[in-house]
């Protein structure tokens, strides 16, 4: 498959600092691809990277095949972004920095392929505002448009839903996956919520101090790991005896006024709750919970069980 | 090329603080025809007293010419300051807005970014001395008419009517030579910061201290200081409405202006080319 991004041993150091070290990555074609990391793990650095807004200490940087510092108007042509929060001139109009900002890419971009776009992401009616009038949502949306203007092969997200309601995180999750699916785009897509990642993307890395923890498909990473799941029972002291009795006690983490946590594997949870419901316990809800940072001590506990084995 | 241009024109003719200088000047000059219309054969009495003994003056002395001369002397000290508030803004803006990283992600070089934005610079304070030369001397003709051009300095010169408009070319030009390498000043400054207020006040800092010590040349360290400073060479317009005109020194002070204006842009180069874009 060919490889859009291909970063080897990429390393930024701010005097003292070392915000992204020996970092090495692998995007493909068609891929949606995680980079997942908490604040501060060097996911904007690596992104700021790759759109030569800071320059690398070490290491490379290929896209499309070609090395980044050489040929970087060529490739960039070809990629549109959002590096963090995005800003626009606030003083003129949604239209007019749209405008701007096509005429800088050197493309020819007519009103009706600009207000499509617009459009495409919910703002055809604010076209004229002012985008200083516009809410933190509606300036994330314009990102994505000024991203999606030059109709870019490559599209990088830095952590696209910050700040947004759940109805914007989800409109933005649709339109990763529309333009992944129908567009045929490839996105990159930076986020600290391992959620967002495992509903959009086909592959992810994750990294932490600037390194990178591991890289895969997001099947098969987040399959190989235990997901905390919390059944809300009705009788939690009646389910707590009866599970004494079996092998799924030593799953059991937590046990509250209606609610029980569980460390399972994903093929496990149906098992339980066919056990709590022979048993006349009625589950409310099952709620799967797995955080960043919990699955950060999983892999990290995997990979040092795996060492000391 | 021409349409980054345009369009560093286009944003900065939307900002409010770009019609700053045009309103000051707008307002500054005519308050100095008002006050001419009215007490200006009494400043021209003033400026002559001592001339009268041994000269007699015929003709209309109290003209557009002499006091477009006056506004260009008062106001050439305060335009750098309207200057760097638009030119100190340019990077510094972008970079305080969050806009830098709209900008340099797309596929068009630093250096053509920042040479664009440069020359926006330049059009924008050669058309506020544009606009300076249209209300002082254009509306001062008007008002006023022409007539022969009388200048003190440290001699007394009087120019006849026709050979006048030359001179004022020339002095204009140059007066839009020097506030170019004002505006390459602030546009230094405002590479390395990331708030338009510091380019602004570094850039007058250096003007009026520069200026400052081109005037103490009683001190003779000052004196020694004094060719090495370039506000020393920002008076040009000067040599314009002397007689007969200095071109040695004329040539010698635009050499300097636009050495400086090529050093102080091929710094701001450098330094964007290599700046990490972190705003």
């Amino acid at each position: 498959m060919k490889k859009i991004i291909e970063i080897n041993n990429l390393t930024k150091r701010f005097k003292d600092l070392t915000a992204v070290s020996n970092l090495n990555l692998n995007v493909y074609e068609g891929d949606v691809f995680g980079f997942l990391g908490p604040n501060g793990a060097g996911k904007s650095t690596t992104i700021r990277m790759l759109l030569t807004l800071i320059a690398p200490t070490e290491g490379s940087i290929q896209i499309f095949g070609k090395p980044l510092n050489q040929d970087r108007n060529h490739i960039l042509q070809r990629v549109g972004a959002i590096v963090e929060k995005p800003d626009f001139y606030g003083y003129l109009s949604a239209y007019k920095n749209l405008e701007i900002l096509g005429k800088i890419s050197g493309v020819e971009i007519n009103k009706k392929k600009i207000m499509e776009i617009l459009e495409l992401v919910g703002l055809d009616k604010r076209y004229k505002s002012k985008v200083k009038t516009f809410s933190h949502g509606m300036k994330q949306r314009l990102g994505i448009a000024q991203a999606l203007l030059h109709d870019p092969e490559l599209i990088i997200l830095d952590e696209p839903t910050t700040g947004l309601d759940p109805q914007g995180m989800k409109d933005i999750r649709d339109l990763i996956t529309y333009l992944s699916r129908d567009k045929k785009k490839t996105v990159f897509l930076s986020s600290h919520n391992l959620y967002e990642v495992e509903l959009v993307a086909n592959r992810m890395s994750i990294i932490n101090k600037g390194t990178t923890q591991v890289e895969g498909n997001v099947s098969e990473l987040l399959n190989a790991s235990n997901l905390k799941v919390n059944f809300e029972v009705d009788d939690v002291e009646k389910a707590k005896t009866l599970l004494s009795t079996t092998v799924w006690i030593s799953k059991a983490e937590s046990f509250s006024l209606q609610n029980i946590i569980f460390t399972l594997e994903k093929n496990e949870i149906a098992s339980v709750n066919k056990f709590l419901v022979e048993n006349e316990i009625k589950v409310g809800a099952i709620i799967p919970t797995r955080s960043l940072e919990q699955y950060f001590l999983t892999i990290t506990e995997k990979a040092v069980n795996d060492k000391s084995n | 090329m021409i349409s980054l241009i345009n369009i560093e024109l286009y944003k900065i003719f939307k900002k409010w603080r770009s019609y700053i200088g045009f309103i000051a000047i707008g307002i500054l000059v005519p308050i100095v025809h008002i006050a001419m219309f009215f007490e200006g054969q009494h400043t021209l009495s003033h400026l002559t007293e001592n001339l009268k003994q041994n000269f007699v003056f015929v003709g209309n002395l109290l003209n557009g010419y002499l006091i477009a001369y006056l506004i260009l002397i008062s106001l050439i000290v305060q335009i750098p300051f309207l200057i760097a508030l638009v030119a100190g803004d340019l990077l510094a803006g972008e970079a305080s807005a969050g806009t830098y990283r709209m900008l340099i992600t797309r596929p068009v070089s630093r250096t053509k970014l920042v040479t664009a934005k440069f020359i926006a610079g330049i059009i924008y304070s050669n058309l506020l001395v544009l606009w300076l030369v249209f209300t002082s001397l254009g509306i001062g003709i008007i008002i006023f008419g022409t007539g022969e051009l009388i200048v003190v300095q440290s001699t007394i010169y009087v120019f006849a009517q026709d050979d006048i408009l030359w001179r004022f070319a020339l002095a204009y030009g140059s007066g839009a030579l020097a506030m170019s390498l004002v505006a390459s000043l602030a546009f230094l400054f405002s590479s390395l910061v990331e708030n338009s207020i510091g380019p602004i006040i570094s850039t007058m800092a250096v003007i009026i201290i520069f200026t400052i010590i081109s005037a103490l040349t009683q001190v003779e360290f000052f004196k020694m200081l004094k060719p090495y400073l370039f506000t020393n060479y920002m008076q040009v317009w000067r040599y314009f409405f002397e007689q007969p005109v200095d071109y040695y020194l004329v040539f010698k002070s635009w050499g300097i202006l636009i050495g400086h204006i090529v050093v102080f842009f091929s710094a701001t180069l450098i330094i964007f080319n290599r700046k990490d874009i972190l705003s």
